[in-house]
């Protein structure tokens, strides 16, 4: 547990990053820095663009998998990493 | 009823042609059994005798309109009796005997419809029916009148149909004779073989069929022309039926109901995230990506994602025009024939809202020996300021007339219909050109009033002065420079900066290079005691008239003007005084305060304000903090003052002194002739002299910036440019124009341009448009011309800002570093001459010194002489020989 917190910490503290969010495969935020409707949002909405960039890098080749997707907007990046399921 | 009987008659007609003949002849004796007239009826005919005994004569008593007789039945049996087979109605005695009513009737047959003149009605329904009609007939008429007469509304009594018996009119006789019927009853034969052969043997043998001739039938085929006939004729029935289905439906029957639905974002319990949190995959799981996450923030940390390189790429790109312009293109130039002869300009000013207006003051071209000499032919020749406009380079608009020659002019920055100007004599005016506004306005928008006004053309309108301060009280030498305080502030008597409520400027600063800058205020002063006589005084120069037309505007200063705030220059380290040129006030913006109103420039009256303004007092005045006080003042003798306006008061006698300048500089060998700061820059500062020309920064006092080299040719003034934070144009004597680009280089000017053959007196510039930048340009000669700034040297590039002020910083840097090697130097300069001091104190102490040194130093070889035996012994390179010649 402590350790789970100090890498986030660690992370969150890199000059640059605005917020962190965790969440488990479903999509439900488990521990987030921003605020509780934020982070619903990005939560829903991320889920399910990762579930797509997911299924099209596995129609390519089965064996594949994805493991980190970069949004670039005009103002932000958003960074998305997905781990092998941890249940 | 008489349809009836052609009806039946004609059935009859049809059927029974041969008995036609017969219904034609009278018969008397075969009545009943003839079917040529109804039963009921029975055609008789009447002898005279009979007619008149019944009294039924034919065309007398019976007519054709009346042909109805009731006669009794006794009567008729009577007569029967009495003429026995001579009565006419002995062949239908018998029925009359039948009859069941007493009388019968008899009908006169005029036309002979059934064979007879009389016919007898014998069956009582029918007498009822013939007599009734025609009662009915007779009856209905007198019946309607009565009804007529009596009630007009039920004409007719509606009825219902009764259902008569029916009538046979003949249709069933021919059913009957169409019908079969036994008319005798059936034979019944029965034939049977005779007994004797039944049971008897039999004997079968065979026997072919084409053994005997008889033995078969042929029935060959023929063609039967029953079945080539064609039917040409066919009695066919047809029947129309509906076609008939069977169908159902059965409709969902929706009505509209409301719903609703509410969901909520699956979240984890406090709880559940806690779980989540500890498990052994989560942790896995953060330290394996977070790697990646690094890696991916340092990349955005090394270089720059969200900078655009394409479009940054395109900003910096001027080579893009095919032809480079640089130089300045001659736009227009305005000489006025009249007034320009023998003058020359000393200031222009563009009109700072009418866009292609500007202003230039004309003074005369003389030196001051020349103006001493010719001073009595002078005051006869008015000076004026003109003001042109581009539609017209040969008419002025408008005159502007000056009591004295004016050095230096400026509009009023929150009205341009003010305009004050400083004089040769040192007398600050005004003028309000408010009436002549919509000329100016008028002829900016084109040629085509002009010539529709022809009366206004050739008469240039002459504007007299509005006010002049006193000659007294005000400057003692030229008015050199003359600014307007921006309109967000004032100064109050002490000249501390305080809130202007009223946002419209009424402030001044003028500078003589009689030693002193002076602070004027348009408003009138506060009168320490108003007296009845004052009062009436001015309500007596109300109706008054003005003498020349001059507005109100400035009534109350005129002649009486004077400065509320004197600014003196001591000089710093010795006595006298310093005599300014120019000077330059900080731009100080004020930021609109809370709980005021801004200003409604747009229905302020013309020309109201100034007289019905009053100086606040000072309690009530708020001292604003962060308008800085300090001013820049070039001087006579090239120095650069930096001082402070603000007035203390001398503890010691109680006068009102101003503070001494905070530094001076010396840069310049000569007069300086413009200061002027950049319009990017607030503390950045241009200052010109005859040979040279600085750049200075505000705070930086251990030098100028940028100093130039010294030109062979005079400088005579210099101007920023309004566009371009690098670049700033410098005129000479020859009358050129040097463009300077500090982007480009900063020792020489990116461009020399000649414009006239006379000295540039003033440059000026202003932006039209975003496209035309013009820069004004006035000779010695009293030619204004105007040239076109090239593209290159109207637009900035974003960045050259920022270059431009990297520059100066770096500047800055170098004078710095400079201070502190002189600093340096200075320390080890004296170092040195302390040592040499030292040195020199002690020649002795050094000889006996160098003994010991000398000793010293044998002793230090002796000893480096055994070391290296011991080492040359120790590697076993020291031969033999050499350790025993040692020894």
């Amino acid at each position: 547990m402590a350790e789970v917190e100090d890498t986030l910490k660690r992370i969150q503290s890199i000059n640059g990053v605005i917020g962190t969010i965790v969440l488990n495969a479903e999509g439900i935020p488990i521990r987030s820095t921003l605020d509780n409707s934020t982070s619903v949002q990005y939560a829903g909405l991320l889920h399910q663009l990762t579930m797509k960039a997911r299924g099209t890098v596995r129609d390519i080749d089965p064996q594949n998998d994805l493991s980190f997707l970069r949004i670039r907007s005009k103002k932000h990046e958003i960074m998305v990493s997905t781990g092998v399921k941890y249940a | 009823m008489s349809s009836k009987r052609p009806k039946s008659k004609e059935a009859r007609k049809i059927k029974g042609k041969d008995k036609k003949k017969e219904n034609n002849f009278p018969t008397t004796d075969e009545g009943a059994s003839e079917l040529d007239h109804p039963d009921y009826i029975f055609p008789l005919v009447l002898t005279s005798a009979t007619q008149e005994l019944f009294g039924c004569r034919a065309d007398e008593d019976l007519t054709g309109e009346n042909p109805y007789k009731l006669l009794k039945k006794e009567d008729i049996v009577q007569d029967m009796k009495t003429r026995a087979s001579v009565s006419d109605f002995s062949p239908v005695k018998q029925l009359v005997l039948d009859y069941p009513e007493d009388e019968l009737l008899l009908v006169f047959d005029r036309d002979f419809t059934y064979g007879q003149s009389f016919y007898l009605v014998l069956t009582v329904e029918a007498k009822d029916n013939i007599l009734k009609p025609s009662v009915q007939g007779d009856d209905e008429e007198p019946i309607t009148h009565e009804e007529e007469v009596e009630e007009e509304e039920d004409m007719i009594i509606p009825k219902t149909p009764e259902s008569h018996p029916w009538m046979s009119l003949g249709s069933e006789q021919e059913i009957e004779e169409e019908s079969v019927t036994e008319s005798r009853p059936r034979l019944r034969y029965k034939i049977s073989p005779l007994l004797r052969r039944c049971g008897a043997p039999v004997f079968f043998s065979d026997r072919g069929a084409l053994d005997r001739k008889e033995g078969f039938v042929e029935c060959p085929s023929y063609q039967d022309k029953s079945f080539s006939i064609r039917a040409m004729e066919r009695h066919t029935a047809v029947q129309a039926s509906s076609d008939t289905k069977h169908s159902t439906t059965q409709t969902l029957w929706k009505y509209p109901r409301n719903t609703w639905t509410q969901y909520e974002s699956r979240e984890f319990s406090l709880d559940e995230k806690e779980h989540h949190l500890r498990s052994e995959n989560m942790k896995n799981f953060i330290t394996s990506v977070l790697t990646r996450f690094e890696i991916s923030l340092q990349q955005n940390h090394i270089a720059d994602v969200f900078c655009d390189d394409w479009t940054a790429l395109c900003e910096d790109d001027g080579v893009l025009m095919g032809k480079t312009e640089t130089t300045l293109k001659e736009y227009q130039s305005f000489m006025d024939l009249y007034f320009s002869k023998e003058k020359t300009i000393s200031h222009i000013r563009w009109h700072p809202t009418i866009s292609g207006v500007i202003a230039v003051s004309m003074t005369e071209r003389l030196s001051l020996e020349e103006r001493i000499d010719n001073s009595a032919k002078l005051l006869l020749n008015p000076s004026y300021i003109l003001f042109w406009n581009f539609t017209d380079p040969i008419n002025p608009q408008l005159q502007l007339e000056c009591p004295d020659d004016v050095l230096c002019f400026q509009f009023c920055p929150s009205d341009p219909n003010i305009i004050a100007g400083g004089c040769m004599n040192g007398q600050v005016v005004l003028w309000d050109i408010s009436a002549h506004v919509e000329r100016l306005q008028d002829t900016r928008s084109g040629g085509k009033n002009i010539s529709n006004n022809l009366d206004r053309n050739n008469v240039t309108p002459v504007v007299r002065y509005c006010a002049v301060s006193g000659i007294e009280i005000g400057h003692k030498a030229p008015i050199t420079d003359i600014q307007w305080l921006p309109e967000t502030f004032e100064l109050s008597k002490l000249g501390i900066p305080v809130e202007n409520p009223s946002r419209v400027s009424v402030q001044l600063v003028t500078c003589a290079p009689d030693c002193c800058v002076l602070f004027w205020d348009l408003r009138p002063p506060r009168a320490v005691s108003q007296s009845l006589t004052d009062v009436k005084q001015k309500s007596q120069e109300k109706p008054l008239e003005n003498p020349h037309g001059v507005p109100n505007t400035f009534k109350h200063l005129n002649l009486t003007w004077k400065p509320f705030i004197r600014v003196s220059l001591p000089k710093i380290g010795s006595s006298g005084e310093y005599s300014p040129l120019k000077f330059s006030l900080r731009d100080n913006t004020v930021d609109c305060p809370t709980g005021d109103k801004p200003p409604q420039n747009v229905d302020r009256e013309e020309g109201c304000g100034f007289a019905q303004l009053r100086v606040p007092s000072a309690k009530q005045q708020k001292p604003l903090e962060n308008i800085s006080t300090k001013l820049y003042v070039g001087t006579e003798d090239g120095e650069l003052i930096y001082t402070d306006w603000k007035i203390e008061k001398d503890n010691d006698s109680g006068r009102l002194l101003s503070s001494k300048p905070i530094h001076r500089l010396l840069v310049h060998d000569t007069l300086v002739n413009t200061v002027s700061r950049s319009p990017f820059f607030r503390d950045i500062l241009l200052t010109v002299s005859s040979f040279s020309f600085s750049i200075w920064k505000e705070g930086v006092t251990s030098g100028p910036l940028l100093r130039s080299a010294c030109s062979k040719m005079l400088r005579t003034v210099g101007h920023w440019s309004l566009s371009r934070p690098a670049v700033f144009f410098i005129g000479k004597e020859d009358g050129s124009i040097e463009v300077w680009d500090l982007l480009q280089n900063s020792h020489e000017p990116s461009q020399i341009q000649n414009i006239s053959s006379a000295a540039v007196t003033c440059i000026s510039t202003s932006s039209i448009s975003s496209k035309q930048h013009l820069l004004a340009v006035s000779d010695r000669l009293g030619t204004l011309h105007i040239l076109q700034i090239p593209w290159t040297l109207r637009r900035s590039s974003n960045s050259e800002r920022q270059i431009v002020k990297k520059y100066f910083e770096k500047e800055e840097g170098r004078l710095e570093y400079f201070q502190k090697r002189q600093i340096q130097h200075e320390k080890e300069r004296k170092e040195m001459e302390a040592e040499q001091q030292r040195k020199k104190t002690e020649p002795m102490m050094s000889l006996k010194q160098e003994e010991e040194l000398e000793a010293e130093a044998l002793k230090e070889y002796e000893q480096f002489l055994a070391l290296e035996k011991v080492i040359l012994k120790n590697m076993g390179l020291l031969t033999v020989a050499e350790d025993r010649a040692d020894l």
